[in-house]
Order: C-alpha cells, then sequence, then structure tokens
C-alpha cells in the first residue's frame, strides 16, 4: 500500500539503472537529503553535533569503507583503527604544511586547505592498505583479519614513535589548528556546530553516492565474485590481485578520510594509542556486521546503531532513572553486548536485511493479498 | 527514517535532564574500563568532599554543590559526549582525571569560556596562564615531578649524581612521554646517565624491559606508569630484587592499588606525591560525622584514606576553596564560569587555610597568578610500608628546578600559541 | 662467553617462559575451534571472568553486591569467610561450566551452520556482555589473586649459572610453575582425546559435524564440554596472569597476545599452539633485545604479528596445518 512499486515504468536504459529505481524510495531519499541539508543544520546545538551526529557521520564512513572490503569483496579486516590513524597524521601533515629535511635543509609544503588536506589524507591511507593488503593474495578467512592486527599494532607503534609525524611536538599529541572553507572554520576550537556537521555531511554524501556506484558497476561486480567464490572468479577472468588490492584501495580511502575527519573535526586532538586503538576496529566491524554485510545501508544503520544505543542507554540509566553512572556504565554494556547476540541469532545478516523484511511486508500491507 | 524516529525519543529523554542548580561542579569520573581502579577512589572522593560542603556547611557561601557524574571510562570520544552534555547546565570547572581528555578539552573550554584543573596531569605547559588562560594545573606538574624526583636523588647521594645511572620506565603514550625532555636537560645539568625503556600500554608484559634494567643495573629507576602497567612493573622489579627504595614513581603509580597485589615486596616503594596519605585528619572526622554514618559516602565506601582518594578530596578541596574566592572578589553567591576562573587565578593556599579546614600540612603552600597557573611546583616522595599498609611523606615539600622547567614552559606553550594564533597576554 | 652471548640466551630462555603463558591462553582458542568452528573472541574475557570469580568466592564476596545496595539502599559487601584456594578453584570450575552451558543453549545453538563470521561476532556480543556482568558482579577495582603460587626469581638457577658464566640468570619461579601447569594440561588434553569416550566423540564432532551426528553423538553436549574445557584453560591462564599483574580489566586483553601465536601455530592444532607460543614468545624477546633498541623499543606488541604474517605469507599452511586448508 505504502511501498508499491506497481506503476513505476522505465522507458530507458538509463532510468532503468539509475541508484533508486523505485520511486518511493528516491523520493525517500530526496527527503532524507533535504532535511539533512536543509532542516538540521538549522536546529542543532553542541551537543547534538558533537555527541552523535559527528560521531555518526564519520562512522558511517569508516564503515562504508570496510563494508566494501569485507562485505562485498570478503575479506575480514581488524586493521581499521590503523588505517584511520594514517589518515588522521596525513592530514595532520598537510594541514600544518609538510616539512622534508633534505641535507639539512627544510623544505616545507605550504599549509593545504582542510578540504584537500582530508583528500589527500584518504589517498595516502589507500596506498598505506594497499601495502598492507598485499598478504590477503595468500591468507584469507580469519588468518587475513589477525594478519591485518599487524597493520594496526604497528601503525599505531609508529605514529608514537615517528616525531616527523607528529611535528616533535613533546608529548606526541597532535592538535588540530583552526582551519576552514570559503572562510568558515570547519576544524578548532571556533567551529561552529552546523559548519562541522555540514563539513562531514558533504563528505558522507559524495563518498556515499561513491560507493553505492562502485559497487552496482564493474568493479563492485569483480569483488563480489571474488567474495562468493574466488577460484571461479579468476577462471571467469577477474584478476584477484586487482580486485583485491582496488578493494583495500578504495576502502582504505574511505577509512582514511574517516580518520582525517575523526582528528580534525570531531576530536580536534588525537593521540594515537587511545584514539586510533584496537577498540576501534572492532567497533567499525561491529557497525559493518550490525547493520548487514555488502549493503551501503546497512553501514548507516550499523553506525547509528552503535553511536545512538549507548547514548540512549547512558541517559535513560543515569539521567532518567538516576542510577549510579558505574552501575549504569556496566549495564550499558551489557545490553549492548547482549543486543548485539541477539541480532545476529534473529537477523544474522544485520538491520540491512531487516529493512528489506520490511519493506517486502510493507509492499502487501495492509492488505495480505 | 530510523535515525529520525531514534533522535526524537532521545530528545524527550533528553529533556528531562535535571534543571540548573546553584553551583555545578560536574565530575567526568572513570569507574570502568581498564583504568577504573584508579578512577574509582578519585570519583569517591571528589564527590565525598562536596557531600560533606553540602552536608556541614550548607553548600558554599550559602549556595548548595551540585555534582552530575559522567562515566567517561577513560575515552575521549565518552569525554566529549561528557564535556558537551554538562556545560549546558552551567558548569563552573572541570577536572576530567585523563591527560588525553585534557588535551581535548583545552580549545573546548577556551572556546567557551569554562575553566578546568588538571592537578598533576594533562598539559604541562598549561602553566603558562598568558597562552591558557582557561586551564590550570597547580599545585604540581609532570616535570615538576620529573625534577623533584631527581631532587631526591641527588639528596640521596650526597649532591652528586654525575655518573649514576637513571633509567625512566614509561607509559608508551603522551602522558609517559611528558618528563623525557627535562630528564634530558637535567641530566646535562647533574652529568647522570639517562636510559629511556618504553612499555607499551597496556603492559601486562614486561619480562623484556625489567631483563633490560637487570642487564644495564642503572641506580634508580623512575617510572611514568598507570594502570596495569604499575602493578607489573613493581612485581617484577620485587621478582628481580631491584631494591625497591631506588624505585620512585609518578604520582599516579602511586596508589595503594599499585603496591598491594605485590605484598611485602613492595615494601619500600617510593613514589611522588603533591598530597598527604592517610586518613588522619580532623577533616576525615567530619567526614565521617556527615558523610559516611549518614550513608551518603560516594561509591562502596571502601576507599577512605587511599592515596587517590585523598586526591579527589583534595582536587575537591582545590575549586571549593577557589569558588569561596571568587564568590568574595565578585560580592556574589551564584558565581558563573568566569568568575570562576578569577576564583581561581587569584587562590592561595597556605598552612593556615588548611588547618582551617581540617587538612593540617595535607598539600604544599602555593599561591595562582595570572603568569602562573601551576603553582610553585612543590612535590614530595612518599615510600610505602608493606607491614603497615601504609604511605609516608619521607621528605618535605620540594620545590622543582624552576632554571630548567621555567623555559621549557615559555617554550612548550609559546609553539602551541603559535600553531592556534593566540596572542598571550593578561587582561 | 661473552656478555651479549650471555644476555641473549637469558632473553631467549624468558622468551620461551613467556611463550608457554601465550600458549596457555592460545589453547582456549583451539578447543573451542577445533570441536566447533567458533572464533572465540571471547576467551581473554572469560580469563578475567575466571580469575573475578575465583577472587571472589575466596574472599567470600557478596555477588552484585553494588547492584543489591543501589537498589535496596543496603550495605552488604561480604559474607566474612574465607575459602582456601582449591575448594575455590573447583567452586569457580562449577560456575565456569554453568556459564558454558548457558552459552551454548542461549547463543549457539540457534547460530548453528551460520557462516563463521557471524559466529565470531556473536562472541564479540558475549565478551562485552561478559565484561559488564564480571564487573557488575564482583566490582570493577583492582583485586590481589594469591592461590600460593612462588612468585620472584628461582635463586637455585641463578646461583648454579652465577658460578658457572658468571652472570646469573633470571627466571622466574611463577614461569617455572606456569610451564609445568602448561605441560601437565597439554598432557591431559591429549590423554583425555586420545583415551576417553568424550575425547573421541569430541575429535569426532571436530572432523565432521554430520557424521558425528548420525552415529548418535550428542552435539550440545560435547559444545557444552567443549566450553567448560575452554573455561578451565582460561582459569588456569587467568590463575596465571592474575597473580602476576592483580585481577582487573586489562587481564582480558591477554587474548590479544594469543592471536599471532594462532596464526603460526594454527587454529586447530594444540601442538600447534604450544610451538606456536613458543616460537612468537622467542621471536618478540629476542627482536626486541637485539632490534629493540635501535628503533626505541616497546616493539612486542607489533612484531608478533608481524613475525607471524611473514611466516604465514611464506608457510600459508602454518606450522602444522592440515594440507587441505583453506588459507592459500
Amino acid at each position: 500500500m505504502f511501498y508499491r512499486e506497481a506503476g513505476d515504468f522505465k522507458t530507458s536504459y538509463v532510468d532503468d539503472g539509475q541508484t533508486f529505481p523505485i520511486r518511493f524510495d528516491r523520493y525517500r531519499y530526496y527527503a532524507v537529503l533535504v532535511v539533512a541539508f536543509a532542516v538540521v543544520p538549522f536546529v542543532i546545538n553542541d551537543y547534538w553535533v558533537n555527541s552523535i551526529f559527528l560521531p555518526f557521520l564519520i562512522y558511517a564512513i569508516a564503515a562504508i569503507g570496510l563494508n566494501i572490503l569485507t562485505g562485498y569483496c570478503g575479506q575480514v579486516s581488524l586493521g581499521t583503527g590503523g588505517f584511520m590513524a594514517v589518515g588522521a597524521y596525513a592530514c595532520y601533515k598537510f594541514m600544518t604544511g609538510v616539512d622534508i629535511w633534505i641535507g639539512g635543509e627544510q623544505y616545507a609544503l605550504p599549509p593545504i586547505n582542510i578540504f584537500f588536506s582530508v583528500i589527500l589524507a584518504g589517498i595516502v591511507t589507500a596506498f598505506v592498505g594497499m601495502l598492507f593488503g598485499l598478504p590477503s593474495l595468500r591468507i584469507k578467512g580469519f588468518y587475513l583479519a589477525v594478519a591485518t592486527l599487524a597493520a594496526q599494532f604497528f601503525l599505531v607503534w609508529l605514529f608514537n614513535k615517528w616525531e616527523w609525524s607528529f611535528n616533535y611536538s613533546a608529548s606526541g599529541q597532535i592538535n588540530a589548528p583552526e582551519r576552514g572553507v570559503f572562510g568558515v572554520a570547519v576544524t578548532g576550537p571556533n567551529t561552529h556546530a552546523w559548519a562541522a556537521y555540514l563539513f562531514c555531511l558533504v563528505f558522507l554524501t559524495i563518498l556515499a553516492i561513491m560507493a553505492r556506484n562502485l559497487t552496482r558497476g564493474s568493479m563492485g561486480r569483480k569483488w563480489m565474485a571474488i567474495r562468493d567464490m574466488d577460484i571461479a572468479a579468476e577462471i571467469i577472468g577477474v584478476n584477484p590481485l586487482r580486485a583485491k588490492l582496488s578493494a583495500f584501495a578504495v576502502s582504505s580511502f574511505y577509512i582514511g578520510i574517516a580518520g582525517a575527519l575523526f582528528f580534525a573535526v570531531y576530536l580536534g586532538a588525537a593521540e594515537v594509542g587511545e584514539a586510533f586503538g584496537i577498540s576501534k576496529s572492532f567497533l567499525v566491524l561491529f557497525m559493518v556486521i550490525v547493520g548487514g554485510l555488502g549493503s551501503v545501508f546497512g553501514s548507516f544503520a550499523g553506525a547509528a546503531f552503535l553511536v545512538l544505543l549507548p547514548v540512549l542507554l547512558k541517559n535513560v540509566l543515569v539521567s532518567g532513572l538516576g542510577w549510579p553512572t558505574d552501575l549504569a556504565a556496566h549495564l550499558e554494556i551489557m545490553i549492548v553486548g547482549g543486543l548485539i547476540v541477539t541480532f545476529l541469532i534473529l537477523e544474522p545478516h544485520g538491520l540491512a536485511q531487516l529493512w528489506r523484511v520490511i519493506k517486502e511486508k510493507l509492499r502487501l500491507w495492509p492488505f495480505p493479498h | 527514517m530510523k535515525l529520525k524516529l531514534a533522535t526524537l525519543a532521545l530528545g524527550a529523554v533528553m529533556a528531562a535532564a535535571p534543571a540548573m542548580a546553584d553551583l555545578v561542579f560536574p565530575s567526568l569520573s572513570y569507574r570502568t574500563g581498564p583504568y577504573a581502579p584508579g578512577g574509582i577512589p578519585f570519583a569517591d572522593g571528589y564527590a565525598d568532599y562536596f557531600t560533606l560542603i553540602n552536608e556541614r556547611d550548607g553548600g558554599i557561601g550559602g549556595e548548595k554543590i551540585q555534582m552530575p557524574e559522567c562515566e567517561t571510562a577513560y575515552n575521549t570520544e565518552k569525554g566529549v559526549e561528557c564535556y558537551e552534555s554538562t556545560k549546558g547546565l552551567g558548569s563552573l570547572v572541570y577536572q576530567p582525571l585523563s591527560t588525553g581528555i585534557t588535551y581535548q578539552l583545552i580549545p573546548k573550554v577556551t572556546a567557551d569560556g569554562i575553566p578546568m584543573l588538571t592537578s598533576g596531569l594533562g598539559r604541562t605547559s598549561a602553566k603558562n596562564g598568558t597562552v591558557f588562560p582557561w586551564v590550570f594545573n597547580f599545585p604540581a606538574n609532570y616535570w615538576d615531578g620529573a625534577s623533584v624526583a631527581i631532587k631526591h636523588i641527588l639528596d640521596e647521594q650526597g649532591g652528586d649524581i654525575s655518573g649514576t645511572k637513571i633509567t625512566l620506565l614509561y607509559h608508551n603514550s603522551a602522558y609517559g612521554k611528558e618528563p623525557i625532555r627535562t630528564l634530558e636537560q637535567l641530566s646535562e645539568k647533574h652529568g647522570f646517565e639517562l636510559s629511556l625503556i618504553p612499555v607499551d600500554s597496556p603492559g601486562q608484559e614486561q619480562k623484556s624491559q625489567w631483563l633490560q634494567i637487570r642487564r644495564e643495573r642503572p641506580d634508580y629507576v623512575i617510572m611514568w606508569g598507570w594502570g596495569v602497567m604499575n602493578q607489573v612493573a613493581i612485581q617484577e622489579a620485587s621478582n628481580i630484587r631491584f631494591p625497591m627504595d631506588k624505585f620512585i614513581g609518578i604520582w599516579w603509580s602511586g596508589s595503594e592499588n599499585d603496591v598491594v597485589p605485590v605484598g611485602d615486596g613492595a615494601h619500600g616503594y617510593k613514589a611522588l606525591t603533591f598530597h598527604n596519605m592517610g586518613d588522619d585528619y580532623p577533616l576525615y572526622d567530619d567526614l565521617k560525622t556527615y558523610v559516611f554514618d549518614k550513608g551518603l559516602a560516594a561509591g562502596a565506601g571502601d576507599q577512605h584514606g587511599s592515596a587517590v582518594y585523598n586526591r579527589g578530596l583534595y582536587g575537591a578541596m582545590l575549586v571549593v576553596e577557589a569558588a569561596k574566592v571568587a564568590q568574595e572578589i565578585h560580592g556574589t553567591s551564584k558565581i558563573t564560569p568566569e568568575m570562576m576562573r578569577d576564583g581561581l587565578e587569584s587562590l592561595e593556599i597556605t598552612e593556615e587555610t588548611m588547618t582551617a579546614l581540617g587538612l593540617p600540612k595535607f598539600g604544599p603552600e602555593f599561591s595562582v597568578t595570572c603568569e602562573n597557573h601551576g603553582g610553585n611546583g612543590y612535590a614530595a616522595i612518599a615510600q610505602w610500608d608493606a607491614k603497615a599498609g601504609e604511605w609516608n611523606l619521607i621528605t618535605d615539600y620540594v620545590q622543582s628546578d624552576q632554571e630548567i622547567i621555567q623555559p621549557l614552559i615559555e617554550a612548550d606553550s609559546m609553539a602551541y600559541a603559535e600553531e592556534s594564533g593566540i596572542e598571550p597576554g593578561c587582561n | 662467553m661473552p656478555d651479549q652471548l650471555i644476555f641473549a640466551i637469558e632473553v631467549f630462555l624468558n622468551g620461551l617462559m613467556a611463550g608457554v603463558l601465550y600458549a596457555l591462553v592460545a589453547l582456549g582458542f583451539v578447543l573451542i575451534y577445533k570441536a566447533s568452528g567458533i572464533f572465540n573472541y571471547a576467551q581473554g574475557v572469560l580469563a578475567l571472568f575466571a580469575a573475578l570469580t575465583l577472587v571472589g568466592i575466596m574472599e567470600g564476596q557478596v555477588p552484585f553486591s553494588h547492584l543489591i545496595n543501589a537498589v535496596f539502599g543496603t550495605e552488604i559487601h561480604n559474607f566474612g569467610f574465607h575459602v582456601p584456594a582449591l575448594l575455590a578453584i573447583a567452586l569457580t570450575m562449577v560456575v565456569m561450566v554453568v556459564l558454558a552451558w548457558l552459552v551454548n543453549t542461549l547463543i549457539f545453538r540457534h547460530l548453528v551452520n551460520q557462516e563463521p563470521i557471524i559466529l565470531f561476532m556473536a562472541t564479540i556480543g558475549l565478551a562485552y556482555f561478559l565484561e559488564g556482568f564480571g564487573d557488575i558482579m564482583w566490582g570493577a577495582d583492582i583485586k590481589k589473586l594469591d592461590v600460593g603460587l612462588p612468585q620472584g626469581i628461582n635463586g637455585f638457577i641463578d646461583q648454579i649459572t652465577l658460578d658457572a658464566l658468571g652472570y646469573g640468570f633470571f627466571i622466574d619461579n611463577l614461569d617455572l610453575v606456569a610451564t609445568a601447569v602448561a605441560a601437565l594440561l597439554v598432557t591431559a588434553l591429549v590423554i583425555f582425546a586420545q583415551y576417553t569416550r568424550q575425547g573421541r566423540a569430541m575429535r569426532a564432532v571436530a572432523d565432521d559435524h554430520q557424521a558425528a551426528l548420525s552415529v548418535g553423538i550428542s552435539l550440545n553436549f560435547i559444545w557444552v564440554m567443549v566450553w567448560s574445557l575452554a573455561g578451565f584453560v582460561a582459569l588456569v591462564a587467568g590463575i596465571m596472569w592474575g597473580t602476576k599483574s592483580g585481577v582487573q580489566f586489562s587481564l582480558s586483553l591477554i587474548a590479544l597476545k594469543a592471536l599471532p601465536v594462532l596464526m603460526l601455530g594454527g587454529f586447530t592444532s594444540i601442538p600447534g599452539a604450544i610451538v606456536g607460543g613458543l616460537i612468537i614468545g622467542v621471536g618478540e624477546k629476542m627482536f626486541e633485545f637485539l632490534i629493540g633498541p635501535l628503533v626505541g623499543g616497546a616493539t612486542e606488541n607489533w612484531f608478533a604479528y608481524v613475525l607471524a604474517l611473514l611466516f604465514l605469507v611464506f608457510r600459508p599452511q602454518g606450522l602444522f596445518g592440515e594440507k587441505i586448508i583453506e588459507r592459500v
């Protein structure tokens, strides 16, 4: 009744091949975009942006990135935290001006605009990701997952040790100085909530559209062929080297951008071991699986679920019911764990599958036949 | 769609948050996670002191104190969430017990105009109040700690430590790297040999490090540890029979939690401190009457008198005193964060104040000015008595080597000012 | 002998000892993976939970006291009795068996035939749950664990090496005990698997679920048994590590030490876990000793992974990997 496909005819291939071929989906998508771009920025305050929207937007980018690798190409990675760190430190170097010492002489690039710094950070991360993706050609499954932990631990150690990467500051912390686009600050302490929000939203929108189209195109099909059966894929002419490495590169590009935004826009200051530790890797993997492997929408849903749920639980238990904070925190983690298990039992294919089931039901509702 | 619905539900919950109270001192505590053993006693002490002021004095200058607690689990993201959710309540001052969260909050509190006190932690160069007008770190900071430790070694060695071998065993993080520059400068000045041994977080496995210490046979080991690293390090030191009285920890490596699991082996271990230990103070009588016996004690109520509990009491005492000063300066009992800042900046803690509060000889005397947000850099050495199960102060409060530290603070804070485009100065 | 060589030998021996401790944790993973194909991330938290329970029982702590006090406004903390170590270990084992049964009945029975990654995620959910549950049950503060194991330098070895080489080797008594316990444990496990009815059933299940089912083996019973065994191994690991550092949250992170061991030794091989543990232990200690000073130290965390990674790239079937294993 409310979700109808009937009567939605296409008369050209272009129409038929668009991202949302069903009219209802398309309108819903436009409505969400309008709300996100034109309504939300006017009604949010610092709390909403810093506690909910920024983490949601940024984790959504990271989750899409990991979903490309794990959900579409079938390579489980636990190196997300390390790759985010690469993005963050690269962004820091670009936004403060990369300096190189050659023969005792310092050559420095001028600081690059924050928008391009973030993109360059993504590109640097893509290369690092490809490098650490090389073992995937020999190792599979959990062995690969554990192997990517090598990237996680090595990169964290590296950014702790390599003084050049944090501009020789005494403690190894990196601080995002104030930078802006079109004269509006998007990093630093004097950023307006809406500016930071819009900046991340623009990235997320572009990247999500890119991901959606990449995964529907020939590249995405190659990834999925590798995921479903690599030997068969090789026989029909998919080059596993290129498919796997391109998945690592694209995925790391996304994760690098997420890391750059995470540091520059959201946190403002970061220490590698704490901000990009192994728990980040697990968190993002969680989002992907809870949301649904192989689904861009699932990445959004997973990120929303795991960002919102703890905040919601905390507010209910502490502010609403007045429980002691430690009990609430313990209960919170128990509930999150319990819910994840429950989800996996009820719907192993994640929130995205749940959404598909709901759509099926809505198509007929309220008339069952 | 789903998101929108969820946010609506969340909005309804948020609206039910507590109303504005008179004086709000939020507590960003961590009672869970890997560092909970350090966070629990501090949060308890911090809360109990405010409860005492409310119960005994009816608040500060007649204004009741409200202390919303927010759990950070020592996690920077949750710390930001906690800060954002409490700053709207009219919070007067923040005391995040975490160096990571401090770094995060420094730009935010500066932009929002809310003072932050980071006693014995955080960014050391925040001592320069001309660059960091909203951040305070009295009475002592990490660099003071490093210098006082060296002074103690100087005293023990009769004033000459050229050729003495000193090893710094540190948590491989921003926090652990803090003392390195100071120690390097001091090593140039006094001629001791410094060797640096990092321990990666969490520090459960330190065999390599302690084998190295055993091979190199340093005369002293200084430790900048936190969490499980402390217990393991002290255990391993006892295992290799390193003389415990040559092993000096920073104040975050000097709580009962760190030495008790090791048992008798930890006897004689030393730690720096900027406040006194134990519960032998008149204030504890008041706490017993007004807080403990009434069943108002925070947490499980089993931390009383422990080192970090006392640090919580001390932290709360400092901000309460600053609030009193602020009320005096501005002639109003309803103070704002700006007034609170003035109070902190004019704070002077003397022996008389502390005695009057029931805490005689509890901490060093110090005064705060606009240029100096860090006090006078006095710290003492405490030693663990495993048989009696208590810490004893074995030195007076000793001033750190200002000659070395002041230029370092100057340089680091100016670098920050340049990076962030701050014009240093007093208003 | 030159000093450097003597030092290297000492580091090598200590690496072997550390490797035994890693292997102890890795064993728990292998048991469960072999029998049910579940990569049990919760193994570390299981060790923490076991150690917390052991201390709680020994000290006569009231479980959930904080929750009870917060809800009912009471002030209870302690039963006021102390339980001797051995009895407490036995009681803890009972708790672990109950836990194993619950885990199997409530979670993994419902996830039969799911993809490995789903099972893996379920164990992470379980880890989260247990982490909060353990803290609520026994409190989040650090606890001293003392079941009477010796600790500290072994004077005998110190003395004879001092006499022979002029430099006393440092070997921790606790490590010696751990080695003995690990040897016992592995022997017991091998005997159990080879010669008992249940052990054979367990191996049958590991080989082929459906074939095992068709000859009348109860999968549920085997899975509960395997989880209980893993719980027992976790308890042993928890005692060893908890004696050293006190029982606290960080104990759950020892799982990370076991992962490179698993990569090297293979997820399905008990001897692989032992030999892998030794290689990782020695490898990371020697690297820290030889190369560490050149790059600023603290290399152990990542080196274990890189070592395992390099090894796998050149020998994808691992140390004792079965031929058909899907790793290439």
